[in-house]
């Protein structure tokens, strides 16, 4: 049971931080519209696993809360945007962004090597209610890791090539 | 059948009726400007229309070097004769007295006349620095809808394999690229499975999205027609505005916007649940039903009445229709492809037809329209984020296979990664790694989302703009170097319409002043550019229309879009033709999948699939596995709440959108006459509730503002959903005196100054109809009324407002034709 708590914390944690992480880069690029749109939507869908473990980590003795508490102070988030605005005709911002891609692409890995593990433990135990769990989450979190990985061919060969 | 009807009244003519499975009878329209009598006429010269996609055929009339009038060609398969209003009266524009007609340079920072080799000169300059310094990823070109598709091939070869760069779109972008898209995937390949004779067999028609009777007004006239005959079709609307289509619907939904996911999911749910489902079908030819029936579970009509605020017992009835069909055709355009999840929802609308088997049959077929008049062509070229003849990129056999028709190293041409589309290009501009953009035919300056962002892209010293173009337009007063243009009927070549009837468009006047046609000045680039193909000769062999159309048959040969069994002779006298058209197939291709499903093999499709929400891009391995056999694949889809929603200071839904008498940004229109006179300025849609609640009525001058700007337009209260707001997107300011853009006292007037920058993530297509506005008054209109049509969907609820008429410069004639039609039916 300790090793299913372990990941049951580990994801909430994950979960949790990719919303956030998520949720900065899609105002960070705010001019990247894509990216913008994109990751806000999937920040969407972190927040709802995050959500969804809080309510199955109640059956294992763990409370997990369930905000991924990703609003920024309003200070900050307009910040984020400004700056971004105010760079949108420069090309240094390419850059960072192919780093957060890559950072984001990190983060979901880890969070799917996380479900993996989840789901084959809860296979051991026969925990139907795990196993429920990891498949219907773990596919979301493969999704954005293909969505990170197919910006990042996308975007690099002109960012990294151009004037 | 009267002898002349005022066609600006009545846009759609009489009525010829017919019953199901008939011959739609011939009707031949035909417009002669005034004083001149059919006996004046000269010369005929056959061409096809290029102010819509539904290819109508036509003959231009010729006197002493001029057009003179236009006539439907009653022998072609897509028309039988009848002719739309942009059709009968657009050509007028081509004498505009403001034709470009020298090329111009900017010099210190104002354009000047000056000759071909100048202007030339410096785009080679400019092109060769860049390539030296930079590479080719800092070149773009942008093209249209509307060029031909020679001139597109052209480009494609030019810009892939002779610059060897990503970066080529189309325009087509904003109207089409979700139709070709949801074909890819759901068949694995572009192509439209059905044909306009569909609608002559069909007994339920559905249109998503789709207000045919302003988009493609002959196609109306036919379904008019079917609708006065025998055992007419039940219509099925799905649309925010009420529409022709929607006030002859058996059943019109008006979701809310953004919501169409929900709704098709919903229908399919009521579907699955009664069983309607073609099993068989299903089994032989699809992949993906399960899924499909799993996800669709969690949709019933009560939960998407809650979405879309439509009564659960509409979608009820809808679903009724369209589970009952004996041969269903459905078609889908820009309410579906501009709007949220618009290539999630296409891709329903496939399912659809799928689950019920109702493709490849007579009145049983799927219209995944186009916008524009030859955006087909970009799709096939690949000048629109494919690369030619549907190949895809991400094949190294097809690439290989490419790269031997164009004799060049397959590295040469950019496949690393999808070809950039239109939004992507303007970023990377943008953000400077574009330093040169080209483009050709389009004006963006009014078209784009969010034109601030446009004109200050567009404005850069350090990007090098060239526009080729008609006319002075918004964009081109931005450009560094800007070429004038032949156009229709002053050039020769082909295009094909949204049924895949590809029309032969010949040259029947001179061209005005030095203005030459697109494809010579694409090959005059290619020559000075000097690209060569791998041994050393030139890349771009072919000199003329007919020679560039032979070059294409040869990259078409063997893959869908086949035109090997075409020629100019062919397609001259008769009918277009449908493609594949090839040894198989000398007389063309009425309907795709008549025999199961034919493109979708791993080995042949053009594109391996993406995330329908993310847009994240499949490979071949998960294709292979999922869809080893290559059958059509039934792709599921979640309902997503769009992106921007109504709050306390934007409590309006915004759409844009189209009328009958107008094309994109009225370079053409707005000079023609009757046209511009039936819509002269921009105006705005509310409904009346919304009207009443603000205290607003017909003719008040009011202001639409979002978080990216604002527009001022006269009011036309309507029978809109409540809640919504409509703006034409056709208005821009070359006609206002003040230039390009807003400024002084020219408030803005393009419905895209407050359109918002997203766009689908699997089509890359802009999302023009999901918006939140605010609505205020800023003048009362003391009596006037909004320069709104009233013949179509900007209606007015009621009151009295003057009826749009076009007078005796609109008369135009039609007439049975007994070449075309047997006796009887000229008796009808």
């Amino acid at each position: 049971m300790n090793g299913v708590a372990f990941l049951l914390r580990a994801l909430h944690h994950g979960e949790k931080h990719l919303t956030r992480h998520l949720t900065a880069v899609a105002e960070r690029h705010r001019t990247e519209h894509e990216v913008h749109h994109v990751a806000t939507d999937l920040a969407g869908w972190s927040r709802e696993q995050v959500r969804c473990l809080s309510e199955t980590a109640g059956h294992y003795g763990l409370d997990l809360d369930d905000s991924a508490d990703t609003r920024l102070p309003a200070l900050v988030s307009t910040f984020r945007q400004k700056a971004s605005e105010a760079v949108s005709h420069r090309s240094e911002p390419g850059l960072l962004l192919l780093r957060d891609l890559r950072e984001l692409h990190l983060g979901a890995t880890e969070n799917s090597l996380h479900w993996e593990m989840l789901a084959q433990a809860a296979q051991a135990t026969r925990d139907d209610r795990l196993l429920g769990l990891a498949s219907a989450c773990h596919p979301a979190t493969l999704r954005q890791m293909r969505w990170t990985n197919t910006m990042i061919k996308n975007l690099s060969p002109q960012i990294l090539t151009g004037p | 059948m009267d002898a002349s009807v005022d066609r600006i009244a009545q846009p759609w003519g009489s009525r010829t009726p017919y019953g199901r499975h008939e011959p739609w009878p011939a009707r031949v329209d035909t417009y002669l400007e005034a004083g001149v009598e059919p006996d004046d006429v000269q010369q005929w010269v056959q061409a096809a229309s290029i102010l819509h996609s539904d290819g109508d055929a036509m003959d231009i009339a010729v006197a002493d070097g001029r057009i003179v009038g236009v006539r439907g060609r009653a022998q072609d398969r897509v028309n039988h004769g009848r002719l739309g209003p942009k059709d009968l009266f657009g050509w007028q524009a081509n004498a505009s007295a403001d034709r470009l007609t020298r090329p111009l340079v900017r010099q210190d920072g104002r354009l000047v006349e000056c000759d071909w080799d100048t202007a030339m000169n410096r785009v080679v300059a400019c092109s060769r620095g860049l390539l030296d310094e930079h590479g080719p990823g800092a070149i773009g070109f942008y093209t249209s809808g509307q060029l031909f598709l020679e001139e597109y091939y052209t480009l494609a070869v030019l810009a892939r394999a002779g610059i060897g760069t990503n970066h080529l779109d189309g325009n087509t972008r904003l109207c089409t690229s979700t139709a070709a898209e949801a074909l890819k995937e759901s068949f694995g390949c572009d192509g439209q499975p059905g044909s306009y004779d569909d609608i002559d067999h069909a007994d339920v028609i559905a249109l998503f999205g789709h207000n045919l009777a302003e988009t493609q007004p002959v196609q109306w006239m036919r379904i008019l027609d079917r609708l006065e005959g025998a055992d007419p079709p039940r219509l099925v609307c799905v649309d925010p505005r009420p529409t022709r289509v929607a006030r002859e619907a058996t059943v019109h939904l008006a979701p809310r916007l953004g919501t169409n996911v929900a709704l098709l999911n919903a229908l399919l749910h009521e579907i699955i649940r009664a069983d309607r489902v073609d099993h068989d079908y299903v089994a032989a030819h699809t992949v993906g039903f399960d899924e499909l029936a799993f996800r669709v579970k969690e949709y019933p009509p009560k939960r998407a009445a809650d979405i879309c605020d439509v009564p659960a017992a509409r979608i009820e009835e809808a679903a009724e229709l369209l589970g009952t069909a004996d041969r269903l055709l459905s078609t889908v355009l820009q309410g579906v492809y501009q709007s949220h999840q618009a290539t999630a929802a296409a891709v329903q609308v496939n399912n659809l037809h799928l689950i019920r088997g109702m493709l490849g049959r007579p009145g049983a077929g799927v219209l995944q329209m186009n916008g524009q008049p030859t955006a087909q062509n970009t799709r096939e070229c690949g000048a629109n984020g494919d690369l030619p003849g549907f190949r895809n990129w991400q094949n190294s056999e097809h690439v290989a296979d490419l790269a031997r028709v164009w004799n060049v190293d397959p590295k040469t041409i950019p496949h690393y990664a999808p070809p950039t589309h239109a939004m992507q290009m303007f970023r990377y501009a943008e953000q400077g790694s574009i330093r040169m953009l080209w483009i050709s035919g389009t004006n963006p300056a009014v078209s784009l989302p969010e034109l601030a962002r446009i004109r200050s892209i567009l404005a850069q010293d350090r990007l090098f703009v060239v526009v080729q173009d008609l006319f002075l337009t918004e964009t081109a007063q931005l450009a560094d170097v800007v070429l004038p243009a032949a156009t229709w009927g002053e050039k020769a070549g082909t295009f094909t319409n949204a049924d895949r009837t590809v029309h032969l468009s010949d040259k029947a006047v001179e061209p005005p002043g030095e203005a030459k046609p697109d494809l010579d000045i694409f090959l005059d680039y290619a020559a000075r550019m000097d690209f060569r193909d791998k041994d050393g000769g030139p890349l771009v062999t072919w000199h003329d229309p007919e020679s560039a159309f032979e070059a294409w048959k040869r990259c078409s040969a063997g893959r869908p879009c086949d035109y090997t069994g075409l020629t100019y002779d062919k397609l001259r006298g008769g009918s277009g033709i449908q493609w594949p058209c090839n040894e198989q197939a000398p007389d063309g291709t009425e309907r795709l999948y008549t025999d199961g499903i034919s493109w979708a093999h791993p080995d042949i499709c053009e594109n391996y699939g993406k995330d329908l929400a993310t847009g994240a891009a499949d490979s071949v391995v998960e294709y292979r596995s999922l869809n080893p056999d290559g059958k059509a694949m039934i792709k599921a889809a979640d309902y997503l709440p769009p992106h921007e929603e109504p709050t306390d200071a934007y409590p309006f839904q915004l759409t844009t959108g189209r009328t009958v008498y107008h094309f994109h940004t009225r370079t053409k229109t707005a000079r023609a006459p009757q046209l511009n006179a039936a819509a002269p300025d921009v105006w705005v849609e509310a409904s009346a509730p919304d009207a009443a609640a603000l205290g607003l009525g017909e003719g008040d001058l009011v202001e639409v503002t979002t978080p990216r700007g604002a527009l001022r337009g006269r009011l036309r209260v309507t029978d809109i959903r409540t809640g919504l707001l409509f703006v034409p997107f056709h208005y821009g300011y070359w006609d206002t005196g003040a230039g390009h853009a807003p400024g002084g006292d020219i408030p803005g007037r393009a419905a895209n100054e407050t359109t918002v920058t997203d766009w689908d993530p699997a089509s890359k297509q802009p999302l023009f109809k999901t918006a939140a506005a605010a609505l205020r008054l800023v003048e009362r209109g003391d009596g006037r009324s909004a320069p709104a049509p009233t013949t179509a969907a900007s209606a007015p609820a009621s009151g009295a407002v003057p009826a749009t008429t076009g007078g005796p410069s609109a008369l135009v004639t039609q007439s049975a034709d007994g070449t075309w039609d047997s006796p009887e039916e000229e008796n009808r």
